[in-house]
């Protein structure tokens, strides 16, 4: 019953505290390209769209993800850039399963 | 094309108060006038309703599920919001105020699923990408509002119309994006069900489900359900945009359902109606059911319109089938409650399914329909309980 009660304690406070969550709190992982991998992503939408669907991706279908923002949705990423987002985003945000 | 240095600018106030959190986590978030929601994403807002909360008969407005492709969502001031019908299949343009529609057109009001394409997108295996939803990009409303077929037929529809077009008011934040805009095939546009809605649950529609009107189209997936109605148009062409061309497609011959047929491509077809499906909302997965206490399984059958014919339940995941009991039908477009005492007599762990029919014959399958997008998962549920 104790650890029944704590359990709901824990979960109270977790509710609170999520409910005051914004976008700002998702932030990518810290290496190399991560703010350069920010700043194009982010113009359009919340970083939670790569963190979700990591489990998803491998190297191609961030190419083809990355390639598809471009063409379909018209992202402001230049053809040099692509090669950096791609490889900053298949190093950090893939299926390790 | 933006400079190198408008993309940090851009970016500065996401970096700017970032904190660390677990991120691949998707935690419960309220959004102004909700409830706490799954977030599964903040911009463009994807937000889904948790499992607890589909148990009542209708799904609070507070509740439902929020869904959006493109970010810049404005508030429209509903006093001087207009909706213009308008296009070359139209024998005369007309533009209507909400008062305009509540005034002149006789009121309708129907119980539906609105439901999205991509529901459960998130238990699909293998995993396909897209918004991770699991159960609850879904729910149950009384949607009221007038029959788009007596607005058009204020309008006057052309003999040779294909389509009906409809744009909203959100956007990309880019102009460079393509808006949302989506198309029906003229007979579903005037079907007797789809509507022009501006009440959800008898209250005004919400800001965030499309306020001040939106289309409602009984039986098919959400996709179609266009909020912040701006204009309609009537075509004699298919409608050529990203988010029919491109979206919400299926391979040809795939599914059953409503054919689009001036949308189809060599091997692919627009997504249109809602597959038979169910949901068991109690017990939930892990509950632990005392031997010999009176036990239920309950939760909610529906499919594009035929209605609902029968559901069964597995305690054994599938083995054997028998018959649950059903609630009353309210419409052809509602979710049909169901019920089945369970037997508790003996201890052990129950792997509990339920399996609708619907009345066209069409019956929820045992394995997915694969597909690149993650629509119309419609597998049954497998909820597992310890009787102990």
């Amino acid at each position: 019953m104790k650890h029944l009660r704590l359990a709901r304690l824990f979960l109270a406070l977790c509710s609170i505290s999520a409910t005051a969550a914004d976008e700002t709190s998702i932030v990518l992982i810290d290496a190399p390209d991560r703010d350069f991998t920010t700043a194009h992503c982010a113009i359009c939408h919340s970083l939670d769209y790569i963190t979700m669907n990591a489990p998803v991706m491998d190297r191609a279908r961030w190419r083809a993800t990355v390639q598809k923002m471009i063409d379909r949705f018209g992202a402001p990423i230049e053809a040099k850039d692509v090669d950096r987002l791609v490889a900053y985003l298949s190093q950090h945000y893939v299926n390790r399963e | 094309m933006l400079t190198r240095r408008e993309l940090m600018a851009a970016s500065a106030a996401v970096l700017a108060s970032s904190r660390e959190a677990l991120a691949s986590e998707a935690g419960l978030v309220a959004l102004p006038d909700k409830k706490p929601l799954i977030a599964r994403s903040f911009r463009p807002p994807n937000f889904e309703t948790p499992l607890a909360d589909l148990r009542q008969p209708f799904t609070r407005n507070d509740a439902f599920f929020v869904r959006y492709h493109l970010p810049v969502i404005p508030e429209i001031d509903t006093s001087d919001w207009t909706l213009a019908i308008a296009g070359p299949g139209t024998e005369r343009e007309l533009t209507l105020s909400l008062r305009d529609l509540r005034r002149d057109f006789e009121r309708v009001a129907i119980p539906a699923v609105n439901q999205c394409s991509g529901n459960r997108r998130g238990l699909f295996v293998p995993r396909v990408p897209g918004v991770q939803w699991e159960h609850g990009a879904m729910g149950h409303a009384l949607w009221g509002g007038v029959r788009l077929a007596d607005v058009l037929r204020r309008a006057g529809v052309r003999p040779d119309a294909v389509e009906v077009v409809f744009e909203c008011a959100d956007a990309g934040v880019l102009p460079q994006t393509p808006v949302y805009v989506k198309s029906l095939p003229i007979d579903r546009a005037v079907a007797e069900s789809t509507l022009i809605a501006f009440e959800m649950n008898g209250k005004p529609l919400p800001h965030l489900h499309g306020a001040p009107a939106r289309l409602v189209v009984p039986g098919w997936t959400a996709t179609y359900w266009m909020k912040h109605l701006r204009t309609i148009r009537v075509v004699q062409q298919p409608f050529d945009g990203f988010w029919m061309k491109n979206a919400y497609r299926l391979p040809l011959g795939a599914f059953p359902g409503a054919r689009f047929p001036s949308q189809d491509d060599a091997s692919t077809t627009p997504i249109t109606e809602i597959l038979v499906n169910s949901i068991i909302t109690s017990p939930a997965e892990g509950n632990r059911l005392r031997r010999s206490k009176p036990a239920e399984v309950r939760g909610w059958a529906w499919d594009g319109g035929s209605g609902i014919a029968a559901v069964d339940i597995s305690v054994d995941r599938g083995q054997s089938w028998q018959p649950a009991k059903l609630d009353a039908e309210i419409g052809p477009f509602a979710w049909r409650g169901f019920r089945f005492r369970l037997d508790t007599r003996t201890a052990g762990t129950l792997e509990v399914m339920a399996r609708a029919t619907g009345r066209n014959g069409q019956r929820q399958p045992q394995a997915l329909t694969v597909n690149a997008a993650g629509y119309h998962h419609n597998v049954p549920q497998v909820v597992k309980v310890e009787v102990a």
